[in-house]
């Protein structure tokens, strides 16, 4: 058996996600046999990981620095395996500005958007084009920033009075925002998960939200506040959607060069279009996240699904 | 790499789910969100963190702790270790009196009941009088802890706007007179006059009086939370609502932990002798009575040293703090900002332009390292999201200085950026000049009517429209 060395937490907004999942994690590691480390990345990562010298790190950790490629890149350093994405799978897939030209370039739809810097709109006058931009995406529009994993920081805008304001919040996450044309339909999420055979697509899980006002603003955010969302797995989808958006999520998933597990977030609107949001290289792996639940669908169980995470890090 | 052995036995998942249909519609409401992910946050030992309540316990002195354990040793040790009455001791009642007297109030020890914090005050009133749908009228901003407790028993909870006067009685009797129209009556109303928390506004003596004509008129029961009263750093005392009412409409909830230590759980709750026979039944059921060893602990400190010089320490330490956060707020925060000028308790509150969500600026706020409590948590209706909640008993006067600065600095940056963006001119440059200047600024900002902009409820009517 391998010595893992756990990492999560870290100091990204979804510490506490992270938190949570390394503690399954290491809880499903030891289940299976293997002597695990536990480390809440922080200031002594790199003198633990010395010390330490484990076969491997299994990386939890959400968000900034954690799903960005810079541990990825700190473990490259160390000749470490770790489980995930590599570093630039990381840092396109973080960046939802470049993973959406990336999928534009290569024929996966993508809500039409338009990115800026703060300079843009300091220095370059941007707020001008606000207007044509607006007439372009048609309203409602989200707003969000480019790097931030979470929901934190997507605001809706229904008239061009929200704009400002919801800029002003996307900006107090990332020097970059986008503007997005919203689709209004269904919320669907699509894990991958690596094997001998390369990557597999696992069932559809549909985000629900509960008790929602038709409508009302704060549906948009209710929609990632534990409790008032439902999942359901295998979303119950018309003919041909299903594997429609496993094909999308993995053509995703590879475009990336995503490696081991992942997720891809889309949506279907009221015509059966679908297209992508995000991908998200290291997905939630508490008792309330899709991928495991989208595991548990296809009849791997959450240890196994750890398992074999762990396994693809060796064999990268 | 082989499979692994010892394949899963269970699904963590299906265990989730079977618990998930055990779990009462209450819990339904105490939900996670990403801003308490946020909150999270302000724990780290580098953050300069203003989103507490916490009193400075570090300077009770360790002698007079020792002195008093030792004490308990020596004289007390079996029962202190021992169950005790639910109403609880009666030489810690005869410490709450001494409390209340220092606050002008006289109460008989057998109306008081001895509860594990003020907190479990909000609980058992709700409990004892609260069934689901009932209302319960607070004031807008409120307390999240009380609107906590008070959605747990599945209480519409509506808020009344405050000035710097306090709840608006006046807009308190509109609101009644239309509850009654609908058929609702209220169980009780929830307020903490003085040093109001979140909103550090204390009110004026003849809101006071009117707000215990109306409970009297109405027959309506009233839940006055009295946590900071000893904490003034200014003017003159002003009668509780307790002393005005006599106890009979008015329940008084007190507590030892912001005069004395916060890790004991100490509170009392006074209530009419029918309503607190009631308390007292759900008491036994939530934990039989409130820890011994604490309530001793508490007589011997009362006994032996003086409290009261502890508290005036204790305000000396915290005036200071509030002065130099308001010297701060004034030099620092942009004009575009109001705040409170609380005249004692723990918390300043603040309100920015309503383009700023004080949830986001927590985010930006926390990559320079300082934190607050955004405000949407004291509202239950949407309101609150351009505020924040300042606690000044916390940090030193330096980390004051140096932490409202940042926050005054981010805001000022989003400020800027919402000019650029709507085209309206930027703001007048920060003044880090003329501190007396900016002293001024904050005095009047303070004097201003605090109005907390019904947001939510606007933009709801604008789309309706």
């Amino acid at each position: 058996m391998s010595k893992v060395a756990v990492l999560a937490g870290g100091s990204s907004f979804e510490r506490q996600v992270s938190l949570r999942s390394g503690a399954r994690v290491e809880d499903a590691l030891e289940r299976l046999g293997h002597e695990v480390i536990a480390i809440d990345a922080g200031q002594d990562l790199i003198r633990r990981l010395r010390d330490e010298q484990p076969d491997a790190a299994f990386v939890a950790m959400h968000g900034r620095d954690g799903e960005d490629g810079t541990v990825q890149e700190l473990l490259e350093i160390l000749g470490l395996p770790y489980t995930g994405s590599g570093v630039p799978a990381c840092v396109r897939a973080m960046d939802k500005v470049l993973t959406k030209h990336l999928l534009t370039e290569h024929g996966v739809p993508t809500p039409e958007f338009f990115a800026f810097n703060q300079t843009a709109f300091r220095e370059l006058g941007a707020a001008d084009a606000l207007p044509a931009i607006e007439q372009r995406l048609a309203f409602p529009i989200v707003v969000k920033p480019s790097s931030q994993g979470s929901a934190l920081g997507i605001k809706f805008a229904r008239t061009a009075a929200d704009v400002p304001s919801a800029l002003v919040a996307a900006f107090s996450y990332d020097a970059k925002v986008l503007l997005e044309r919203h689709v209004d339909g269904r919320d669907l999420a699509v894990s991958v998960l690596d094997g001998p055979d390369g990557p597999t697509a696992l069932p559809v899980v549909e985000a629900v939200p509960r008790d929602s006002e038709q409508g009302d603003f704060y549906d948009f955010q209710a929609r990632y506040e534990i409790g008032r969302t439902e999942f359901i797995c295998p979303a119950a989808l018309p003919d041909g959607v299903t594997e429609r958006a496993q094909e999308l999520a993995l053509r995703t998933y590879e475009l990336l060069g995503c490696y081991g597990f992942g997720r891809v977030d889309l949506m279907l609107d009221a015509v059966g279009d679908l297209y992508v949001l995000e991908a998200n290289p290291i997905p939630g792996l508490t008792e309330t996240s899709l991928l495991p639940q989208a595991a548990e669908e296809a009849g791997i169980g959450f240890d196994e699904l750890v398992g074999r995470i762990l396994e693809s890090a060796f064999g990268r | 790499m082989s499979p692994p052995p010892n394949p899963p036995e269970r699904s963590t998942r299906r265990d989730l789910e079977r618990y998930a249909g055990l779990f009462s519609a209450r819990t339904r409401v105490m939900t996670s969100s990403a801003t308490r992910d946020l909150m999270a946050m302000s724990d780290r030992a580098d953050v300069i963190s203003f989103a507490g309540g916490l009193p400075d316990t570090s300077s009770f002195p360790p002698e007079t702790f020792a002195s008093m354990t030792a004490r308990i040793a020596d004289e007390s040790c079996a029962r202190a270790l021992q169950y005790g009455p639910t109403e609880g001791l009666a030489e810690t009642k005869h410490c709450i009196v001494d409390v209340m007297a220092a606050e002008q109030m006289t109460v008989d020890p057998d109306d008081v009941l001895v509860t594990t914090g003020g907190q479990q005050v909000l609980d058992l009133v709700t409990k004892t009088l609260i069934d689901p749908g009932d209302t319960i009228v607070a004031e807008g901003p409120s307390y999240p802890g009380a609107l906590n407790a008070f959605q747990a028993y599945q209480a519409n909870v509506v808020q009344i706007d405050m000035d710097s006067d306090g709840m608006r009685v006046d807009m308190l009797e509109e609101t009644l007179d239309r509850l009654e129209s609908e058929g609702r009556r209220p169980k009780f109303v929830y307020t903490v006059p003085s040093f109001q928390n979140p909103g550090g506004v204390t009110m004026s003596l003849p809101r006071r009086r009117r707000l215990v004509e109306v409970a009297r008129e109405r027959e309506l029961l009233v839940l006055e939370d009295n946590p900071y009263g000893l904490l003034r750093y200014e003017g003159d005392p002003l009668p509780t609502l307790y002393s005005l009412d006599g106890g009979v409409y008015v329940m008084y909830l007190g507590t030892f932990s912001k005069i004395f230590s916060p890790g004991l759980r100490l509170g009392w709750v006074v209530a009419p002798p029918p309503v607190l026979a009631r308390i007292n039944l759900g008491k036994q059921q939530a934990d039989l009575c409130t820890s011994t060893l604490s309530q001793i602990l508490v007589h011997a400190y009362f006994e032996h040293h003086d409290w009261r010089e502890y508290v005036s320490a204790l305000t000396e330490l915290y005036r200071a703090r509030r002065d130099t956060m308001l010297d701060a707020l004034a030099e620092h925060f942009p004009p575009q900002a109001e705040w409170t000028r609380p005249g004692g308790g723990l918390f300043i509150w603040a309100t920015l332009p309503d383009f700023i969500d004080t949830s986001d600026l927590l985010a930006a706020a926390l990559r320079d390292n300082v934190a607050f409590v955004p405000g949407e948590g004291a509202f239950l209706d949407g309101r609150g999201r351009s505020s924040m909640r300042l606690n000044f008993s916390g940090a030193d006067q330096e980390q004051i200085r140096e932490g409202i600065r940042r926050i005054g600095e981010v805001i000022k940056e989003q400020v800027a950026l919402y000019g650029t963006l709507t085209g309206e001119s930027a703001p007048a440059p920060p003044r880090h000049d003329a501190v007396a200047d900016a002293a001024e600024h904050g005095e009047a900002e303070g004097a201003r009517v605090v109005e907390l902009p019904r947001r939510a409820e606007r933009e709801r009517r604008a789309r309706r429209s």
